[in-house]
């Protein structure tokens, strides 16, 4: 009856001296997949950004979280004079990237996006460009 | 003689052990269970009635949140249910991929069973173990999909990419530990003297009234009653792989245990041969009124670009009728009935989910034991509350 018992302890014993498997977050960084569904990031392609305002992705989305005005430049070229995704309602389903044409909008590593205020949560088309 | 009248109190909404936000109103007499009435619905978020809103690939995503400690499952009912309405045949490759990917995840569910039945029993070890089993998995849905739990990752005609190069090692890396794990496990509980007191001849039902009340999965099994959908109704080309169907004899929580770790145990089986016989090939079916086109097609060529947006923007049409499509997902039955009038949305989708069937047994499991033996009740029915309200 006891003998169980004490098996199971000699298991519990025997983890005692392996390596700890726990992550020290946030001392420790994990490593994210490169393919991670994080905060998304609209791509940049000769100093402006590569969307060109098609409406594909926030048709596509299921949460309805993404806001495009499209503009006209001077080269009356059609581009995004709005882009914004809420974050707050966004579900990281990564619909919007496989729906985009012309390869303007990816997924990035980011996954800490806690934040105090409801508006930051809003993600505006300066917030969301590619940095390089 | 002194007269003695029944106590009603409320076990849950916030109670460690509901498995989310379950509450059961118990009737007790001393410490003994007269009567459970559950009441559900604080995880509502009206899946079914959402689904009547977007388009059959809009909602693909909403089916990750039902049970989601097996996302993948659950993705996979839904895909399967819209192949069958739209008459797709799906590519060997994404098959295969799906059958190693779903059994992931059962092992996946089933880590997680464990670790917080052993936890209401009071084995804390257990469940530090089987967390630190299920992040490999979980690891291994990031690489694969992008997401630890919302994978999203299979399509309707197959999968959303391909496996990433390296794939199948990793995977055999993962599974060749589990063998030991388990043994770690069983060595922890299965003769243990406590969760043996605690386990066995507890919640027991009859093969009978496990039928009756519809139970499916690990549960009906423990009962004695040899069922399984894999084996009995084969989707995804289940056919081809060689398992074993475990099933108790003595209708308990016990039983239950030790079915769910053998089927575990085939689970791993399964993920080695569905590994053996990948081949290269295509992960998308041909179906261009369906799927999306090669992204090279789109980026180079006009047809192609007018195929995506056609695709993206309008969804797809499934031709008028009705489908069931029952899958044995790690917690019993799940079963996605879509109707539809013609249109890229659903006219309507039901979602039979195991747990919300098999919670409906806890009053005739539990009845007459004492109120500490049903946190083991709720543990071994692996109910899952996002499934139950959907």
């Amino acid at each position: 009856m006891i003998l169980p018992l004490l098996q199971g302890l000699k298991i519990t014993l025997m983890h005692l001296f392996k390596k700890p498997v726990t992550l020290q977050y946030p001392d420790e960084r994990p490593n994210v997949a490169p393919k991670f569904r994080g905060l998304h990031t609209l791509k940049v392609s000769h100093d402006r950004a590569k969307c060109v305002a098609c409406y594909l992705c926030p048709t596509v989305c299921p949460a309805k979280c993404i806001t495009v005005e499209a503009g006209e430049d001077a080269n009356h070229d059609k581009f995004a004079a709005t882009y914004e995704i809420d974050m707050l309602r966004c579900i990281f389903c990564g619909y919007c990237v496989e729906a985009c044409p012309v390869d303007a909008l990816g997924m990035t590593q980011a996954f800490e996006l806690a934040s105090y205020k409801r508006e930051d949560f809003v993600f505006t088309k300066e917030r969301l460009l590619e940095k390089k | 003689m002194a007269s003695t009248e029944t106590m009603t109190i409320n076990m849950g909404p916030q109670h460690p052990s509901t498995h989310g936000v379950l509450r059961l109103v118990l009737e007790l007499d001393g410490e003994i269970i007269q009567k459970i009435t559950p009441h559900i619905g604080y995880l509502h978020r009206g899946v079914e009635k959402l689904s009547e809103h977007r388009t059959y690939h809009q909602t693909l995503p909403l089916t990750d949140r039902l049970d989601y400690l097996a996302p993948m499952s659950n993705n996979l009912g839904y895909v399967l249910a819209v192949e069958k309405l739209l008459d797709i045949e799906v590519p060997e490759r994404a098959q295969t991929i799906r059958v190693i990917m779903t059994e992931l995840t059962r092992l996946k569910s089933h880590l997680v069973w464990l670790a917080c039945h052993a936890l209401d029993i009071g084995a804390m070890t257990v469940f530090i173990y089987a967390f630190r089993e299920r992040e490999m998995i979980m690891s291994l849905y990031e690489k694969i999909s992008g997401a630890r739990m919302t994978s999203n990752y299979f399509r309707v005609g197959g999968l959303s990419q391909d496996v990433y190069a390296g794939f199948e090692k990793d995977v055999r890396e993962v599974i060749d530990t589990f063998p030991g794990h388990f043994d770690t496990y069983e060595g922890l509980l299965t003769k243990n003297t406590i969760w043996l007191n605690r386990t066995v001849g507890n919640g027991v039902i009859s093969a009978e009234d496990a039928v009756d009340y519809g139970i499916t999965g690990p549960a009906l099994r423990g009962s004695g009653v040899d069922w399984d959908l894999r084996r009995d109704n084969p989707y995804s080309g289940y056919e081809k792989y060689d398992f074993q169907v475990p099933v108790g004899k003595n209708c308990d929580t016990f039983d239950r245990y030790q079915v769910r770790l053998i089927e575990m145990r085939e689970a791993v089986k399964i993920i080695r041969q569905a590994l053996d016989s990948l081949k290269p090939g295509p992960v998308l079916a041909d179906a261009p009124q369906v799927c999306y086109p090669p992204k090279e097609s789109v980026y180079n060529s006009i047809e192609g670009l007018i195929h995506h947006f056609k695709i993206a923007s309008e969804g797809f049409a499934a031709p008028e009728g009705e489908v069931y499509q029952g899958i044995e997902a790690p917690k019993g039955e799940l079963g996605f009935y879509l109707v539809s009038d013609g249109g890229t949305k659903p006219y309507r989708m039901r979602i039979r989910p195991p747990s919300f069937v098999n919670l409906g047994a806890i009053e005739k499991m539990s009845k007459g034991s004492m109120i500490a033996d049903l946190v083991a009740v709720i543990g071994t029915l692996d109910i899952v509350l996002g499934e139950i309200d959907r």
